[in-house]
């Protein structure tokens, strides 16, 4: 699945819009999304599941092919924590 | 943010309607859902993916009493952040 059969979906339940408006508010949903991640902010779906962004701090790794020691930098992660519902969803 | 202040947020930016804007929140977030429930994988270019993965059965503790439990093979949703999402969260860090 694709955004463009989401795009189709909202198209044919959510009345009043045409293809191309259907397009841009899927896409506007998406935008909003990622430019609240961007800033750090969690994002609480309620009966979907939960986006955080996590803090990593630097550490120490290994190039598995050499052997070599090397710094991995600190860096953000995006994680997706799933709801029960959706959990309960995959496996009833 | 839960979900009212993303719908509040997405309907102010783009001069939407609210109750519509909630209305294809849901929808999207029913479409991954459902797709997520058969078995599909759901590609969301610049966002990300989301895929089922299997999780084999094995025996879990019950951490208050020691007690070996049982926990059966099952299906969890999985999420992977695609490129762009990945690079911007990271912005901030790396600016």
């Amino acid at each position: 699945m694709t955004k463009a059969d989401i795009i189709e979906s909202v198209y044919e339940r959510v009345g009043g819009y045409s293809k191309k408006e259907a397009a841009d508010i899927v896409e506007a949903v998406f935008d909003t999304l990622k430019a609240t991640l961007e800033a750090g902010e969690k994002i609480k779906l309620s009966g979907f599941g939960n986006f955080v962004v996590r803090d990593k701090k630097a550490r120490v790794g290994r190039n598995p092919q050499t052997g070599e020691e090397i710094t991995i930098s600190a860096r953000r992660v995006l994680t997706f924590k799933p709801s029960q519902v959706l959990k309960h969803a995959l496996n009833s | 943010m839960k979900k009212s202040d993303l719908v509040e947020a997405i309907a102010q930016k783009n001069n939407l309607p609210k109750a519509q804007t909630q209305q294809v929140l849901e929808d999207v977030l029913e479409c991954i859902s459902v797709a997520l429930a058969r078995g599909e994988k759901i590609d969301l270019r610049g966002f990300g993916t989301f895929s089922v993965r299997e999780s084999a059965a094995r025996t879990g503790r019950n951490p208050q009493t020691g007690d070996p439990i049982h926990i059966p093979a099952r299906r969890m949703p999985g999420f992977k952040p695609g490129k762009e999402l990945k690079e911007r969260c990271n912005a901030e860090l790396t600016k």
